[in-house]
């Protein structure tokens, strides 16, 4: 099976130990992982604040079209190539059958779904906590996929988040445009993790962690974030 | 009306502050538990929904001939209609209804219409006063206040505001009131007898109309809408175009919807359905004025026409993560939350910095999408009038930032020479940073730059495996 | 402007607005074989909905096949309602225990509710010719008969047929004792069954408000009290 990954705009930039837990990951289970290095960005910043993310649809094919799988490291980012590209090139039918032929799957649904595995054979004797993003929640629709990963992580305890599925009040530009309400949604998700006790707070995006994560450490809880693909990667 | 500036301002000022928070932390958390057990126990939910969808897009696609069968039926039950292009003219209507009729004064039902083309306003301009009967209205309209949510117009008030409220506006408020909901409740049917009693004229809104057999549908809890509907000689009622159900058969899957969508029943206590005019029970004159106040402009919009879908249910408020922190009035329209959101600026138009800045007041986090009874995308209207708003004038920054963006991040050159300058100057990073930013920093810190990006990683060790 | 040019006006908007939309037919009504979305499906599939059928095998808080009339008593007491199953026979011993409870002394009982029903020592209204607002403001309750009630969902149709009576008569009276002699599993089967050229007042529970802090508080101007007497023949 020849597989991509698709690391996205933000991870290549900001988070580049997501890009190699994911590499480490599959290479473990036994899988060739390839990074078609012409590729950049989605388009979901552009789409989600109003600006045309069309230019993005063509490089994207370009660059992942023919592979049997696709990866992403990001709910959001998947998302997006799902959901929101067949909507964009829905007028020109050449396009949306390209379109259409994708095959992108965010990290947990390729691992449960494509490869067929739950137990990855990773190690992480910690307390972690999961935050189920909202594109992973309801765009997604992953479910347990990730939890189930998580739960046969061995040395991993796994604690409930009390009102999971509300956004974290990252939202991209909104956390810019409307800063106060999104620090109040932060300050209440804080407040849910602190009340877990966990050490680790894990999530399928890094845009979520990045939010919540400076946070964290603005107020020094000790709390660290870790991306799924790190703690699925850890040995 | 407040003076009014954009979503983020108005929302800065009311997340701050506590009491309303916990008002409508509390409101908004119990209501969204009860509505949850409510469809569960629907045996089909999913169908329910996309048969509704289905009926209401059919309904709105055909939209001329089903207004052409509504007032036909309406007419031949007795009943008259009246058009009104915009909020002036409706409220003209009703002005010369009510003086026709030598009255003073009229008793209202909860109506969204009337609360949208500013009704009540209107007639005390015109010198003729208007009285909310539904509980909430009353709180509100005692209180010199605005509506914050459409179904639960106090939500934003406690008990205890409330006891204050009607002890200092309240004429016969009784002096031993208590804050005990059922004390109050009781102080107000009292309030509102005699007033129920004596009043010539009702104003109502409507929840359906049935274009096949001219019927009006008003769904309440109190008896104040029954009232209303009922005891007064004349009613006049206010419906938006976009109310119409083709057949009586198609009201049932809406029954099964609103009120286990709004307030978490399986029923709502009352409903009323009139048809014209009934001899000898109910108002012996009675009135439709069927409203367009920008509904045919929201109707011309592909993407955006969805919104029309919308049965008030308020179940997308409910979940509202931003609702439930910034509270009604941030929205500064009728229609607060999610659908006031889209409902708004498309009524509107997007004109003002208000109606500009209300697609964005959203994290387009998919709560309001999944609730939605009538399977209205919010999410994708909301991106669909930002792309209005960014093409629109103003917000040159913002496009000059995204044009760049948009350049690197068409080609992996560029984008990693971006990383490498990142890298580069990652020691002189900000730990704040200015403008329009700032909001992030404020609270939360900013990730460290790492040494090198995946991409470098990639050529430099990643690819050899 | 006349009020046919804001008609003309706005009928041309619509036209306008929808000259590119694709046509969207009307959505399949539901046929015999497949249950409508939302509604019940008869444990042998029919669609003559005589039970609840698989609604009673999903409700969680159910233990196995019930009667309609169980259903419908269940959901509105549930609506804190008092409720009575009885047989037919009963109907007016519990119409005079009730009014006894209640205490009532002038009730409204409008033309066509049998007489067998008006209890001895209540003073009876029969509406005929009918009382004004301020009247019905003054007795202490009200007797009628239903159109049908609604098991699902708990609820009473009211037509305004013989025994009911017009609407302000079940509205002004702080009291509502109603007998229900015909049931029907869900809101569709109620549609099919009534006339929407009839004003139609469908009651479940006594009036309720949630507006303070979302607390339900029963009572606030409709009737306060309902008493539910079910007597279903066979």
């Amino acid at each position: 099976m020849r597989i991509a990954l698709f690391v996205t705009c933000v991870n290549d930039t900001l988070f580049p130990g997501t890009g190699k837990a994911v590499v480490r990951l599959l290479r473990r289970l036994g899988h060739t992982v390839d990074f078609p290095l012409q590729q950049t960005c989605c388009g979901q910043m552009h789409h989600n604040t109003g600006y045309k993310a069309l230019p993005m649809v063509g490089p994207f094919l370009d660059t992942f079209e023919g592979y049997d799988a696709v990866v992403v490291p990001s709910a959001s980012c998947a998302a997006m190539v799902r959901e929101v590209y067949p909507r964009l090139a829905a007028g020109d039918p050449a396009l949306a059958a390209r379109v259409a032929a994708l095959r992108v799957h965010e990290l947990s649904e390729l691992l449960v779904d494509v490869l067929g595995v739950t137990d990855v054979g990773a190690y992480f004797p910690h307390t972690v906590t999961y935050h189920p993003t909202c594109h992973s929640l309801r765009g997604l629709r992953v479910g347990s996929r990730p939890t189930d990963l998580l739960r046969a992580v061995r040395g991993l305890t796994l604690v409930d988040l009390p009102a999971a599925d509300e956004c974290c009040g990252f939202g991209g530009t909104f956390a810019v445009k409307n800063p106060a309400v999104s620090a109040a949604m932060c300050a209440d998700k804080i407040g849910h993790v602190l009340n877990t006790g966990a050490e680790v707070l894990c999530a399928a995006d890094n845009s979520c962690l990045m939010h919540l994560g400076g946070s964290l450490t603005r107020q020094r809880t000790g709390v660290r974030v870790l991306h799924l693909a790190e703690i699925l990667a850890a040995t | 009306m407040r003076t009014y500036l954009g979503f983020p301002q108005a929302a800065a000022v009311s997340t701050m502050d506590s009491q309303l928070r916990a008002n409508l932390r509390n409101a908004t958390h119990t209501i969204r538990d009860k509505r949850a057990a409510a469809i569960g126990e629907l045996p089909d939910w999913p169908g329910l929904r996309a048969h509704a969808k289905a009926v209401k897009d059919h309904t709105l696609r055909n939209l001329e001939s089903y207004l052409e069968q509504f007032e036909a039926a309406v007419v031949a039950a007795g009943g008259q209609v009246h058009w009104a292009r915009d909020a002036a003219e409706a409220n003209r209507i009703v002005i010369d209804l009510v003086r026709e009729a030598e009255a003073s004064e009229v008793v209202k039902v909860k109506s969204m219409a009337t609360q949208e083309i500013g009704l009540n306003e209107a007639l005390e301009a015109a010198g003729i006063a208007a009285h909310e009967t539904d509980l909430a209205e009353l709180i509100v309209q005692l209180g010199g206040d605005t509506p914050s949510h459409i179904l639960v117009p106090a939500i934003h008030r406690n008990r205890a505001e409330i006891r204050e409220i009607f002890r200092d506006r309240m004429p016969d408020a009784p002096a031993d009131l208590t804050d005990e909901p059922a004390v109050l409740a009781a102080a107000a049917r009292t309030h509102l007898r005699e007033r129920f009693l004596a009043a010539k004229v009702a104003v109502s809104g409507a929840n359906f109309a049935v274009a096949e057999t001219g019927t009006l549908v008003v769904v309440e809890s109190e008896g104040n809408g029954r009232m209303c509907l009922t005891l007064p000689e004349i009613l006049i009622s206010i419906v938006g175009i976009e109310k119409l159900v083709p057949t009586f058969a198609d009201l049932d899957v809406f029954l099964q919807l609103l009120p286990r969508s709004s307030t978490g029943e399986r029923m709502n206590p009352y409903t009323s359905m009139w048809t014209g005019v009934t001899p000898g029970d109910g108002p012996t004159s009675v009135h439709v004025v069927l409203v367009d106040n920008g509904r045919t402009r929201v109707l011309a919009d592909d993407v955006g026409r969805q919104a029309l879908r919308c049965i008030r249910c308020s179940a997308c408020l409910n979940v509202c993560p931003v609702y439930e922190r910034a509270g009604g009035h941030a929205y500064g329209s009728v229609y607060p939350g999610p659908i006031g959101a889209i409902l708004t600026p498309q009524l509107r138009g997007v004109g003002s910095a208000l109606d500009t800045s209300l697609p964005y007041a959203s994290t387009l986090c998919g709560a309001c999408y999944d609730v939605c009874p009538v399977a209205i995308d919010i999410p994708e209207v909301l991106v669909h009038l930002r792309a209005r708003v960014a093409s629109g004038p103003g917000h040159l920054g913002e496009k000059a930032a995204m044009g760049v963006a948009g350049w690197v991040l068409r080609s992996p050159r560029r984008l990693g020479w971006a990383q490498r300058w990142a890298v580069r100057t990652r020691r002189f990073a900000p730990k704040r940073l200015p403008g329009a930013f700032g909001g992030w920093t404020d609270t939360r810190d900013l990730p460290r730059v790492p040494e090198q990006s995946f991409r470098d990683w990639w050529r430099s060790e990643g690819e050899k495996g | 402007m006349s009020v046919t040019s804001a008609r003309e006006e706005i009928m041309g908007r619509v036209r306008a607005a929808l000259a590119d939309a694709p046509d969207l037919p009307r959505p399949q009504a539901a046929s015999a074989e497949v249950p409508r979305p939302g509604q019940l499906a008869t444990p042998a599939g029919k669609p003559g909905h005589t039970g609840p059928g698989d609604l009673a095998g999903r409700d969680p808080a159910d233990a196995g096949p019930r009667s309609l009339v169980e259903l419908l008593a269940e959901r509105v007491r549930d609506y804190r309602a008092v409720v009575h199953v009885v047989a037919p026979a009963e109907v007016p011993a519990t119409i005079a225990a009730a009014v006894r409870r209640q205490g009532a002394r002038a009730m409204v009982a409008p033309e066509g509710v049998p007489a067998d029903w008006l209890t001895p020592g209540v003073d009876w209204h029969r509406d005929a010719p009918a009382l004004s607002a301020r009247d019905l403001d003054h007795v202490d309750g009200v007797l009628t008969t239903s159109a049908l009630a609604i098991a699902v969902t708990g609820t009473i149709v009211l037509d305004g047929s013989a025994g009911q009576g017009r609407r302000a008569v079940t509205l002004v009276p702080d009291y509502h004792l109603c007998v229900v002699r015909t049931v029907v599993p869900g809101v569709a089967d109620a549609l099919a069954l009534l006339a929407a050229d009839r004003p139609l007042t469908w009651i479940s529970g006594p009036s309720a408000t949630s507006d303070i802090e979302l607390d339900r508080v029963e009572g606030v101007h409709g009737p306060r009290t309902l008493e539910v007497v079910i007597a279903v023949d066979g």
